[in-house]
């Protein structure tokens, strides 16, 4: 194979080298001039998700546990996914298990590799929960980077994804998100913008929401 | 013309007799076009960021050797493995010794325009490997046994009620409904088993990124998701343009491909995908794979003029405004490219002699340069296929092969005619005289007049009028 490697590669040079291209300067002046001021930000990122059917959910930092918790027992959830191991999910356990709330959703923990926990995975879970990295108002996106504590597939399987969302890491840009913390000099295994539930306009252009993914897709904003 | 030559002109006739067909097309694409509009209302932003994105591919083209080998390398770093494929056959035999190494029985696929140009569904079949479409679109298109439509939305060309036939009949425990989100929930559970069963995901990438290692993958399903996430193994299959510099250059693009394609702001999903599931992870393919297909791209780079087609970054934008494309649906153009990216893009991919009749395809009305997010000068590369088709020339595979001794000799008389005063002066009154004496069912003229009217001479010639008005002859 190595053989059309330099078979290519080769080709390529010698096409470029007889005429040379030089392009135009790239100026990413109509990126970094896209502001909005702080509370701004976080109205046209509730307005661009819900525009595609995301939910909201308003707490505060001391309250997100209970509220959540209070959310999906009145949506009837059964259960939800969580990363025992992230702070978040340390305190989802406890305060829960505090809580004592009668009849309201089992916490299942994403300890296993995906190899042994998949027939549960796809098949008994309502809801998953992540933490983000923050959001993004120009084009209303979360931006999640999953971990080994926190995996990719909690918030694409369950048919509802809670997301956290820390009201003051808010983004302009997505290229402003990724220049400012220099994502360029370490990517994770797997990063993604998340904008809305799974959806899909391909039948006769009507949209559908939860065609593979997540149907809802709730946003919990920490203050 | 050879005999696998495609012929655009009969699909394209029979296409237009088909009134469900046009008016299938006519809503999608008008609800397109006026979506892409708003999304581009403000048009400093619209120059800045189109701008931007032509500079950013012209930028990768114009390193795209030392890009591709820093992709490699950084892949490679990354853990994932990179091949390279100069034919599609290359490309299918490089994915089936991946799938035979791991026993592959079951792949399930995020939507590739490269591995439609691959065949690769018919070619795995034919190892006994079960290849199944996820993206809905693609999904429909596959249980239809028919090729898609358009390289955004696959199964454009059909209604809800044609959808609904067709689930019924082809899928077992469907109910017939014309409601679209129970359809929708349908291909679902049918879709979630397969996901959770299969051995390998294969996707498509919308752009590499040489800088980190990265491809990048837009989507609104979350089957590119599945594909790449849920299977032991992930292969990704791109064209070799589809690199980019550096990581800052992807918003950009990504802007203009989802605004141009579906007037989004942004597709559901942006997946970023640098390497196979690290040591503690607990999920994501143990093993990625990288096959970087040339088919006949290198031959496009070397060519200054030529080069441009590869900045295309597949929005379908053009499709969408294209006149002619809007009339007769994608399966006309019989390519997996169709519309004017398809029309310049196949010849060059497959050579003119099977596909030198799509440059004629176009009314040369420059809507589709217009829309073009990158700037492909799309109407002028026409052109210079168009007469590579009728000329020799060592560009493009196929040239000169649509030479027609009987059009070259009405071109010679044309340029006699124009060149001689006094020919000019004869045939123009000859025309005034006996023009309108000729029958609409002459040949060439009929398939003008099938349509249209026949046009009518005027009995005095322009240059006898304006003699009349004293301006004298040159
Ligand atoms: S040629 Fe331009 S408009 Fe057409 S698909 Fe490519 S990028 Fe989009």
């Amino acid at each position: 194979m190595s053989e059309s490697r330099n078979a290519i590669l080769g080709k390529l040079r010698a096409g470029r080298d007889a005429h040379p291209l030089t392009p135009p300067e790239s100026d990413f002046a109509v990126l970094r001039n896209k502001r909005w001021d702080g509370a701004e930000r976080l109205e046209r990122i509730k307005r661009m998700m819900e525009a595609v059917h995301t939910e909201f959910l308003e707490t505060t930092e001391a309250d997100w546990p209970a509220d959540v918790q209070a959310f999906l027992t009145a949506q009837g959830t059964r259960n939800l996914l969580f990363g025992p191991a992230t702070e978040a999910g340390g305190r989802l356990s406890s305060e829960w298990a505090a809580s004592g709330m009668a009849g309201g959703p089992e916490l299942i923990p994403y300890a296993d590799r995906v190899e042994t926990f998949k027939e549960r995975l796809f098949d008994g879970i309502d809801a998953g929960i992540t933490t983000t990295l923050g959001a993004i108002a120009d084009t209303g996106s979360l931006i999640v980077w999953p971990t080994p504590e926190e995996p990719r597939l909690m918030s694409l399987v369950p048919h509802m994804h809670l997301a956290l969302l820390r009201a003051d890491a808010l983004y302009d840009t997505f290229w402003q998100a990724m220049t400012e913390n220099r994502w360029a000099d370490g990517m994770p295994t797997n990063a993604l913008l998340i904008s809305g539930p799974s959806k899909t306009a391909d039948i006769e252009q009507t949209l559908a929401y939860g065609v593979h993914g997540p149907k809802r897709l709730v946003v919990v904003i920490v203050r | 013309m050879g005999e696998t030559s495609i012929n655009f002109a009969k699909a394209s006739s029979a296409a237009l007799q088909d009134q469900q067909l046009r008016g299938n097309f006519r809503r999608a694409m008008d609800g397109l076009m006026s979506k892409r509009a708003v999304q581009f209302a403000d048009t400093a932003e619209w120059n800045g960021v189109r701008t931007l994105g032509a500079s950013v591919r012209l930028r990768a083209l114009s390193k795209l050797p030392e890009l591709l080998e820093k992709l490699e390398a950084n892949c490679t770093k990354n853990g994932i493995q990179v091949h390279w494929a100069s034919t599609t056959d290359e490309a299918n035999a490089i994915v089936l010794s991946i799938m035979q190494r791991v026993n592959a029985k079951l792949v399930v696929k995020g939507k590739s325009m490269v591995s439609e140009e691959m065949h690769l569904n018919a070619f795995l079949e034919k190892h006994g490997i079960e290849s199944l479409e996820s993206d809905l679109g693609e999904y429909i298109v596959q249980l239809d046994e028919a090729m898609p439509s358009h390289i955004i939305m696959p199964a454009i060309h059909m209604n809800t009620k044609q959808i609904a036939h067709l689930f019924k009949q082809k899928i077992k425990e469907a109910e017939y409904t014309e409601d679209v989100a129970q359809l929708t929930d349908l291909a679902r559970r049918v879709l979630r088993k397969k996901f959770a069963t299969a051995d390998v995901g294969i996707s498509g990438v919308n752009m590499a990124v040489a800088e980190t290692g990265t491809l990048c993958l837009v989507e609104n399903e979350g089957n590119g998701r599945m594909s790449t996430t849920v299977p032991p193994v992930h292969i990704a299959v791109m064209g070799l343009e589809k690199v980019v510099e550096k990581l800052e250059d992807v918003p950009p693009v990504i802007s203009l491909l989802t605004r141009s394609a579906t007037a989004q702001p942004i597709t559901t999903y942006v997946n970023m995908i640098s390497s196979p599931r690290k040591e503690g992870e607990k999920d994501g393919p143990n093993e990625i794979h990288l096959v970087i297909l040339d088919n006949g791209r290198s031959g496009i780079y070397a060519d200054e003029e030529l080069r441009n087609t590869l900045r295309c970054i597949r929005c379908g934008a053009c499709m969408n405004h294209c006149p002619v494309y809007t009339k007769v649906g994608g399966h006309a153009y019989q390519a997996p490219y169709p519309g004017p990216i398809g029309s310049i893009l196949m010849p060059q991919v497959e050579g003119l002699e099977k596909r030198g009749e799509l440059p004629h395809a176009c009314t040369m009305c420059n809507a589709c340069v217009e829309i073009c997010p990158v700037k492909i000068p799309i109407v002028e590369i026409m052109g210079r296929l168009r007469s590579e088709a009728v000329h020799p020339g060592d560009a493009v595979r196929g040239a000169g092969s649509h030479a027609s001794k009987a059009e070259a000799m009405v071109w010679k008389g044309w340029s006699m005619t124009y060149a001689s005063p006094l020919a000019y002066q004869f045939a123009t009154a000859l025309l005034a005289k006996l023009g309108n004496a000729a029958p609409a069912s002459l040949p060439l003229l009929k398939e003008w007049t099938n349509v249209r009217a026949k046009p009518r001479f005027a009995n005095r010639t322009l240059h006898a009028l304006a003699r009349e008005k004293g301006i004298p002859d040159v």
